[in-house]
């Protein structure tokens, strides 16, 4: 084939590939919206669930998300961050590096129900933390706990190695050069962890039924169970209880994710834009 | 006659098994610039950075010998690392400002040491720009990031943030390599005035700029020290073929 035949063909594909995802995805996204966005208004936001759900708001499980995601973010964001510094600062290539890597990776791969299933055996029956906002959220960590691991170590991985030296060189002790050279220029990169990690949280129905429980009341402490909007929105469709509430939850969850990541990204913009 | 300000004695470096300095021994006077040139390889890079012990960083580094400063082995097991770096600071080949603002940049050292107040820092941060001879070019926008500089301003932020640290010994590993010939005139420049106050010890780009700027120069080869002395006198009328040979041009 002569080589600007190949070219075009290649163009063409790969323009085709592009547009294809973007349409998918706005597709989705519209539909979700036009069916959605009508039924969200001021008491859909501000109601409890009456009626199993059919009539009121979904006030509790807006706040049973945020404070599962709340939860499992506060934790797991430390040690995911501090184990990545760990095996990339801290330690050389070894035989334990390479296994906490490979445990990490492993328990990337695990489905959500498994992590439910243990959530439910260890935080809600043995240290009966019962069905509560904090099991959930403990489970939720445990989950995302490999997704930051990993994202943090590609971020710090990436700062450019003469950073350290130049940190070093002016006197700098290693926790000086790994918080004042090396966290702010990682900071984007386990920024982004954090974000993928808070997706998976609002997304997920399964484990969260199994730890949080699916209770309709507004949460009172984190020791309450809860219903998140995700599982709301399962139980609102898989039981036929409500069409329109279920198309409202999704949508209402789509802008919340969306609100988070713009949020989310202001915030590191903010703290990186000094040293742009 | 003053105690050489740096006194090193029979040094060996090694990385694993290789050795990469062998049986080197030099006096370095205070307040003087002393230029060690030599073709890639010749350790020169190692021998600066063992000075400031950056070499503890590079995995399988090894030292034996010693390297005196003010009569004390840097080597020696109670030398406090941070302390040592510095009074002995360094500035690297390529400009590299932390992804910081300029103002911060200079008072990253400064910073890491104690909690100045802001009246202190700030005068520390002036007087760094203004000996490195970039004050006038940012005294307006020193809240901006250091990374937006040319390279000659980055560079002559870099020694100001070395500056800043009050040192006793500058370290310059090629420092002018990727810059334009104005921006090194600068550079120089403004080693010529900070040798009164600093002991600098220059890798020069080329053996030009040792014999601009050097008060004496050591030529390295493979590890080991050729030939050393004032640099009219080496230049003039170098002892060694080799030496000879290198800054006339016919090899390296």
């Amino acid at each position: 084939m002569n080589p600007s035949t190949s070219q075009r063909i290649a163009k063409v594909v790969i323009w085709a590939a592009a547009l294809l995802v973007i349409a998918v995805l706005l597709a989705i996204l519209l539909f979700i919206l036009i069916k959605g966005v009508p039924q969200i208004n001021w008491q859909f936001l501000t109601q409890i669930p009456r009626n199993m759900g059919r009539d009121g708001g979904i006030s509790s499980t807006i706040v049973g998300t945020l404070l599962v995601t709340a939860v499992a973010v506060l934790v797991a964001t430390p040690f995911g961050v501090g184990t990545a510094f760990y095996l990339t600062e801290y330690t050389k290539e070894s035989r334990i590096t390479r296994i906490i890597r490979f445990s990490a990776e492993s328990l990337a791969g695990i489905p959500s129900i498994v992590f439910g299933l243990f959530g439910f055996i260890f935080f809600v029956m043995y240290l009966k933390l019962g069905w509560s906002i904090l099991s959930g959220g403990l489970t939720m960590a445990v989950m995302i706990l490999p997704t930051i691991i990993r994202t943090s170590e590609e971020a710090i991985r990436t700062v450019p190695a003469p950073f350290r030296d130049v940190s070093f060189s002016l006197g700098g002790t290693k926790w000086q050069t790994i918080v004042r050279a090396v966290f702010p220029s990682a900071l984007p990169g386990i920024a982004v962890g954090v974000i993928l990690g808070i997706g998976r949280c609002v997304a997920e129905t399964a484990a969260v039924i199994l730890t949080a429980g699916s209770a309709l009341r507004m949460p009172t402490s984190l020791f309450s169970p809860a219903r998140t909007m995700a599982v709301h929105f399962y139980i609102m469709a898989r039981e036929g209880i409500s069409i329109d509430k279920a198309y409202g939850t999704a949508a209402l969850l789509i802008i919340l994710i969306l609100i988070i990541n713009v949020g989310a990204n202001l915030l590191v913009n903010r703290f990186v834009a000094k040293g742009k | 006659m003053q105690p050489p300000k740096i006194d090193i004695r029979g040094l060996d470096f090694f990385f694993d098994k290789k050795q990469v300095i062998r049986d080197f021994s030099l006096e370095i006077p205070a307040n003087e610039i002393l230029a060690v040139f030599g073709p890639a390889n010749s350790g020169t890079t190692t021998l600066l950075q063992a000075m400031n012990r950056l070499t503890d960083l590079r995995p399988g580094a090894r030292a034996e010998g010693r390297i005196l400063l003010d009569g004390k082995n840097v080597f020696d097991a109670d030398v406090n690392v941070t302390e040592l770096r510095r009074r002995v600071g360094m500035v690297f080949e390529v400009p590299t400002p932390l992804p910081l603002s300029i103002y911060e940049n200079v008072a990253y050292g400064p910073r890491l040491r104690s909690r100045k107040n802001h009246a202190a820092l700030d005068e520390v941060v002036e007087t760094a720009l203004v000996r490195a001879a970039l004050w006038d070019d940012v005294k307006d926008r020193l809240h901006t990031a250091g990374a937006r500089l040319s390279g000659g301003q980055q560079q002559r932020l870099c020694i100001a943030r070395v500056l800043a640290l009050e040192p006793e010994v500058i370290l310059l590993d090629r420092p002018c390599s990727g810059l334009d010939p104005i921006s090194t005139a600068k550079i120089e420049e403004s080693l010529r005035q900070l040798k009164e106050h600093f002991t600098i010890v220059l890798i020069p780009h080329n053996v030009q700029q040792a014999g601009r700027v050097a008060d004496q120069v050591a030529f390295m080869l493979m590890g080991s020290l050729v030939e050393h002395g004032a640099t009219d006198e080496v230049f003039r009328n170098p002892k060694n073929q080799k030496t000879n040979d290198y800054i006339t041009g016919r090899f390296g």
